[in-house]
């Protein structure tokens, strides 16, 4: 970049004259990208230099890359210029006061999903004051974590509060070079998650429920970091059931996971933004980078998702089998209905000996859909006696939708055993038959049979959101057949 | 009058299978329709139960008073009638229970009658899975998924015990199964006979009538009932064979 920086500096005075520090409430970035865009985001969040000079080189890096063109994705261009790379949290005056205040038809559908009613204000928006319920829970959830030493914050919050802890970290799983996305996502990641387990430490509650209460507003373009030292142990979950609405097209987040010996990270995501109509217009583009680094002996990722919304889906959870022994999963369900495309799927890459994964991964489509799975087991010489095992289902509701699998493997290691299954179907008539001649409605029938389909899933989420999700399928597919 | 089937024609892909079809049913009885293979005898179950492909081209079907060919199978099953399958089909992932759940649910739903919850369901159902001589962990495996021939034929008389059905339509219930899988069968089916309960018996073999007695016994062939009698017809069909019989009805 050739731009002066005091020109730079003038630039911003002049147009914040009024100042943004105090200001930042009301405070919106003109759209466009430029390093003066991420100068500013970080001193207006108030960041230390090594997390600047980081940014800039992601931004320099980023600049070099091209956006990769998919086979499977049909996608309108990007303009990455008319993105405004910051924006406040919305002021609690333009939020409506109580659920009252709320569209009808967005508490309908959480009724459907069975959202706790203490959390539904929160979902919907309405101002914090009002949600006294959801506040006094997190309170008592924040001092529960405190007392185990767990540390869990707001990625901004990290960066100022533990800078060793991100300085040492951060980047480490996904670089940002890894991809275009992970690049973008570095240089101006909005916010995020920050955990850290300490060693021995079993996190004393599910971190799911505080997350949804708390996770408000994370924006566009998200970070998180999980960090489980040696023998810890920890459940997170990521988003809600609940249907989410974001006037950003782009999303690309990224999320990584490091595993010392012996630790345990779970990491549970529903996925459910706004997938677009019913003729394929609007929609969030989904793109995210996730992975984790299992670097201990023994030590084991296991990530879940439920990936229903968002009009794009491009997404591959993975996991780096480092340490001797350990263990990465991949349970996946992945719906798409009307034209919403999905190309998913999990990099398992064994590097230790002994290492294991496993990867269930379930696809449904509808309307005119497309899905596609999309998985490499990469096993290393090094990692003698590996194992994989790899299942692929795919169920479609009607003619024109599509199901795709791509299983990659390159085995360099002879001793590895690498197993895998792929089945499609179509939801059968004769089952459809056999539910409605025991009295249910072919509605029922439908949720029965694809809830049935998804259940290995299902069962590796955390208990609330398991009948969540079931609800969530429901809603998804509603008209999907008939 | 439970079941009034009249000069029933039915076509799937443009081929007549059913072809003026009549058969009356009263609350109570027991009728055994016999016939050889490819007679149109799970057509005929098929239809009464609402599946769809079929075009009905003539003729009427009444079930208590109403007109069932209107109705779609659900209604049709929340009205009382049940078809234990041929060939019961498998649902990965959907526990057994879970379906009969839903399913009395449903039927309760329609009658105006609260949920059944939870505790009463179970006590319900563990007691007809003993008289089924059920073994417990068959409820909560997946419907059907690799259930035997045998098993899954017990399921569907299991699951006929739970509903109480008005009208029980057994399609070849007894088809595959060894002497003493037939005996739980048919003491299952005969448990449940009642005042208010018809059952409609599909079967090729005279064997199960010798262990539930039907009132009536008809005799299927090539689309149409060609012969009813009581249930010395069975065994006269067992000596004779439907050849003879088919060919008295021609001549
Ligand atoms: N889906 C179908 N399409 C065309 N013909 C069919 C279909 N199903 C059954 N049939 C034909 O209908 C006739 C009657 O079949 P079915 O009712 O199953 O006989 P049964 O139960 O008495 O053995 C047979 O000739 C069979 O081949
Ligand atoms: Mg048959």
């Amino acid at each position: 970049m050739s731009t002066n920086e005091t020109d730079i500096e003038e630039l911003v005075a002049k147009k914040y004259k009024h100042g943004f520090i105090t200001d930042i409430e009301s405070e919106t970035f003109e759209p466009g990208l430029d390093e003066d865009v991420i100068r500013r985001l970080s001193k207006l969040k108030g960041e230390p230099q090594f997390m600047l000079d980081w940014r800039l080189k992601s931004f320099a890096i980023w600049q070099k890359m091209r956006q990769p063109n998919w086979a499977k994705l049909n996608i309108e261009p990007i303009d990455y210029q008319s993105i405004s790379y910051y924006s406040a949290p919305k002021s609690p005056d333009d939020a409506p006061k109580s659920l009252d205040e709320v569209d009808p038809k967005l508490l309908e559908t959480y009724e459907k999903l069975g959202i706790p009613l203490h959390e539904r204000a929160k979902l919907a928006g309405v101002a914090v004051d009002a949600v006294f319920d959801s506040v006094s829970v997190a309170t008592t959830f924040k001092g529960k974590l405190n007392d185990a030493g767990v540390i869990f914050c707001s990625f901004s919050d990290a960066v100022k509060e533990h800078p060793e802890l991100i300085e040492k970290y951060l980047g480490t799983v996904v670089p940002p070079r890894d991809n275009y996305f992970a690049a973008l996502n570095s240089a101006v990641f909005s916010d995020g998650s920050f955990v850290y387990i300490p060693k021995g430490v079993r996190c004393p509650m599910e971190l799911s429920t505080y997350f949804r209460i708390n996770a408000a507003n994370t924006g566009q373009f998200e970070r998180t970091l999980i960090i489980a030292a040696e023998g810890s142990h920890v459940s997170y979950l990521e988003g809600c059931t609940a249907p989410q609405r974001d006037e950003n097209q782009l999303h690309a987040a990224v999320v990584e996971l490091i595993t010392e010996q012996d630790a345990v990270i779970k990491y549970s995501t529903v996925q459910n933004w706004y997938p677009g109509d019913e003729e394929g217009k609007g929609g969030i583009y989904n793109f995210v980078t996730k992975r984790g680094d299992c670097r201990g002996a023994r030590s084991k990722i296991s990530w879940t998702q439920v990936e229903a919304g968002s009009a794009v889906t491009w997404k591959y959870p993975s996991c780096v089998l480092r340490g001797e022994g350990s263990v990465g999963e991949f349970y996946s369900v992945a719906v798409t209905n009307n034209y919403q495309q999905a190309d998913t799927g999990t990099k398992m890459i064994h590097i230790g000996a002994n290492t294991r994964s496993t990867i269930i991964a379930k696809g449904i489509s509808a309307g005119k859909a497309q899905n596609a799975y999309r998985g490499l087991v990469k096993i290393f010489p090094t990692a003698k006696n590996a194992r994989n095992y790899t299942q692929c289902d795919s169920l479609l509701m009607g003619d024109q939708c599509g199901a795709h699998t791509f299983p990659y493997m390159e085995v360099k290691e002879p001793s590895a055993i690498v197993e895998h299954e792929a089945t499609t179907s179509k939801i059968a008539e004769d089952q459809l038959f056999y539910c409605r001649q025991r009295g249910l409605s072919e509605e029922d029938a439908v949720n029965m049979i694809v809830n049935g389909f998804c259940k290995d899933v299902f069962r590796e989420l955390p208990m609330e959101f398991a009948v969540e999700a079931q609800a969530l399928m429901n809603v998804s597919l509603e008209g999907a057949v008939g | 009058m439970l079941l009034e089937v009249k000069d029933l024609h039915a076509s799937i892909g443009g081929k007549e299978i059913l072809k003026g079809l009549s058969l009356t049913i009263k609350a109570g009885e027991v009728h055994a329709i016999m016939g050889p293979n490819g007679s149109g005898k799970s057509t005929l179950a098929q239809v009464l139960a609402g599946r769809e492909g079929y075009e009905i081209t003539a003729g009427s079907v009444s079930y208590n008073g109403v007109d069932l060919l209107d109705l779609e199978p659900e209604k049709r099953a929340q009205a009382g009638l049940f078809l234990g399958f041929q060939y019961p089909v498998e649902i990965p992932g959907v526990n057994n229970v879970y379906l009969l759940k839903a399913a009395l649910n449903a039927r309760q739903k329609a009658a105006g009658q609260p949920e059944i919850d939870a505790v009463s369901f179970m006590r319900l159902v563990k007691e007809k899975a003993a008289l089924m001589e059920m073994d417990q962990s068959f409820l909560s495996r997946s419907v059907n998924e690799g259930f035997s021939g045998g098993e899954k034929k017990r399921n569907e008389i299991f699951q006929m015990a739970v509903l109480e059905p008005t009208l029980a339509i057994l399609d070849e219930t007894d088809s595959g199964l060894d002497i003493d899988a037939l005996k739980v069968v048919a003491n299952g089916v005969n448990l449940q006979r009642r005042d208010d309960r018809s059952v409609l018996l599909i079967t090729h073999y005279q064997r199960l009538l010798d262990y539930i007695e039907p009132d009536y016994v008809h005799v299927l062939a090539n689309g149409k009932i060609i012969h009813s009698g009581d249930k010395s017809l069975a065994l006269q069909l067992e000596a004779e064979g439907y050849d003879a019989l088919m060919a008295k009805a021609a001549g």
